[in-house]
């Protein structure tokens, strides 16, 4: 077994990959890792990179990725595709879009298959992302499942959110609706050598119009990420934005705001593990029966799964 | 715990085609894999340094090329080199019978030939890969 802890402060990639793989798994090990090193955290700049499927979301993260190395910054990528419902299976193909960035050193690329999570990331996006950070990330591209409507969970996961579209998705009565469309602190509309192109930029102003004197209004960048036309402009609009949250204050408060997410999150987890540890299988399928035969309701037998719990608890000590 | 086994499908060298490799992704993710696929015409270095940062269970390469004698080893060795010869290495495609013992000898774990059916590629990787989670 490799020193993960050593490998991580001397910057080897191996032990930054197998961190990630043990964080995933649940493995209390990793956690233990991290709680030491978390002093380290709080280095890099988180990117959400959001859409529906298609859109060009990988294309464009790899030509964002290639500018910030070209810098001299070292950038993590989170790549989330769906899993099988089915079967737990899951073809992540992120990379395909990315194959110049494989052997760039200061790229260090991670696909996630989404694991039965909804909200458009991954159970443990959150938490891979706090490792890159560790490692000494300056920029952590967070890319999301192909989302539909309602996926908004980047938008408390990432500093800046970029919303990638392209033309001919729908006309401007969805540009309106509540949900992905009001998270994008950018706005991309790519494939901008199809048709359509301008009007779709044009919906999404006008949909941003309704939003009145908002503090920070989004830009709207068209882009051709294949040829990479327009990469640079979406880079210097999220600058932008990165500038405008940390001199207004949003940066801190987001960042609270997602720390208390994190919090609450693993409190939820650690709760829903002493559950699963303090039912067996037998006495959750007697519940199941009693329901199922009318003999109580899923109310009072979810109230008395609790009860039974807390009464266990009261037993452990607490420090 | 039973976390998915993880694999990258990698197609090294200069084919045409991915038709092959499709097919064996498609199956590996019906049998409950992750499978990160990274497309066509990659050279050994990049396929070692997706499978050291995506840190797979099993890197699954498909050539048709005939330049497999070269390629597959040299894949082994550079992972080997990166701290990662822990992978479970498998081969699959227009693969001569001869050259078989040869690649077995470089530490690739079993040769796919075409007509094999993809159940026994599955349950190949399912016996060979301990998750230890």
């Amino acid at each position: 077994m490799m020193d993960i802890r050593k490998g991580m402060a001397e910057g080897d990639k191996v032990a930054l990959a197998k961190l990630i793989t043990m964080a995933e798994d649940g493995r209390r090990d990793a956690m233990d890792i991290i709680r030491d090193m978390y002093g380290k955290t709080g280095g890099a700049y988180l990117i959400g990179i959001t859409g529906p499927p298609g859109v060009g979301k990988s294309t464009l993260t790899a030509g964002l990725a290639r500018i910030y190395s070209s810098l001299g910054k070292k950038v993590g990528i989170i790549a989330c595709d769906p899993t099988s419902p089915y079967t737990g299976g899951a073809i992540l193909g992120d990379r395909i879009r990315m194959q110049q960035l494989f052997t760039d050193p200061n790229i260090f690329i991670r696909s996630m298959g989404s694991r039965g999570h909804l909200g458009g990331l991954s159970k443990s996006t959150r938490i891979a992302a706090r490792i890159m950070d560790i490692f000494g990330m300056d920029y952590i591209f967070i890319e999301t499942v192909g989302v539909g409507q309602s996926e908004v969970e980047i938008a408390g996961t990432a500093d800046t959110t970029v919303m990638v579209l392209a033309p001919g998705l729908g006309d401007d009565i969805q540009a309106m609706k509540a949900g992905i469309m009001e998270i994008g602190n950018v706005f991309v509309v790519n494939k901008c050598d199809r048709d359509g192109a301008e009007k779709t930029a044009r919906e999404i102003k006008a949909m941003l119009d309704f939003n009145g004197d908002a503090a920070w209004r989004p830009q709207v960048i068209l882009t051709a990420a294949q040829e990479n036309k327009g990469v640079d402009d979406v880079m210097d609009a999220i600058g932008r934005h990165m500038e405008y949250i940390k001199d207004s204050g949003v940066f801190i408060n987001k960042r609270k705001e997602h720390i208390r997410d994190e919090i609450m999150d693993l409190a939820a987890q650690s709760i829903m593990c002493d559950i699963m540890n303090g039912l067996s299988k037998e006495e959750l399928s007697n519940i199941v029966d009693k329901v199922a035969n009318g003999e109580t309701d899923p109310y009072t037998a979810s109230d008395r799964i609790l009860k039974t719990i807390r009464y266990h608890l009261n037993g452990r000590d607490f420090d | 715990m039973s976390r998915p086994i993880r694999v990258l499908v990698a197609k090294p060298g200069l084919d045409g085609h991915d038709r092959g490799a499709k097919v064996v992704a498609r199956a590996l993710r019906d049998a409950g894999m992750e499978v990160i696929y990274t497309g066509l015409r990659q050279t050994p270095e990049q396929i070692v340094e997706a499978a050291v940062q995506e840190d797979v269970d099993v890197v699954a390469l498909s050539i048709l090329s005939g330049a497999h004698n070269t390629l597959l080893p040299k894949i082994v060795q550079l992972l080997r080199e990166k701290g990662a010869g822990d992978k479970l290495v498998v081969g699959g495609g227009v693969i001569p019978a001869d050259d078989i013992p040869y690649l077995k000898s470089q530490g690739i774990a079993e040769i796919f030939t075409p007509g094999t059916p993809t159940s026994e590629s599955v349950e190949f990787i399912k016996s060979h890969v301990r998750i230890d989670a």
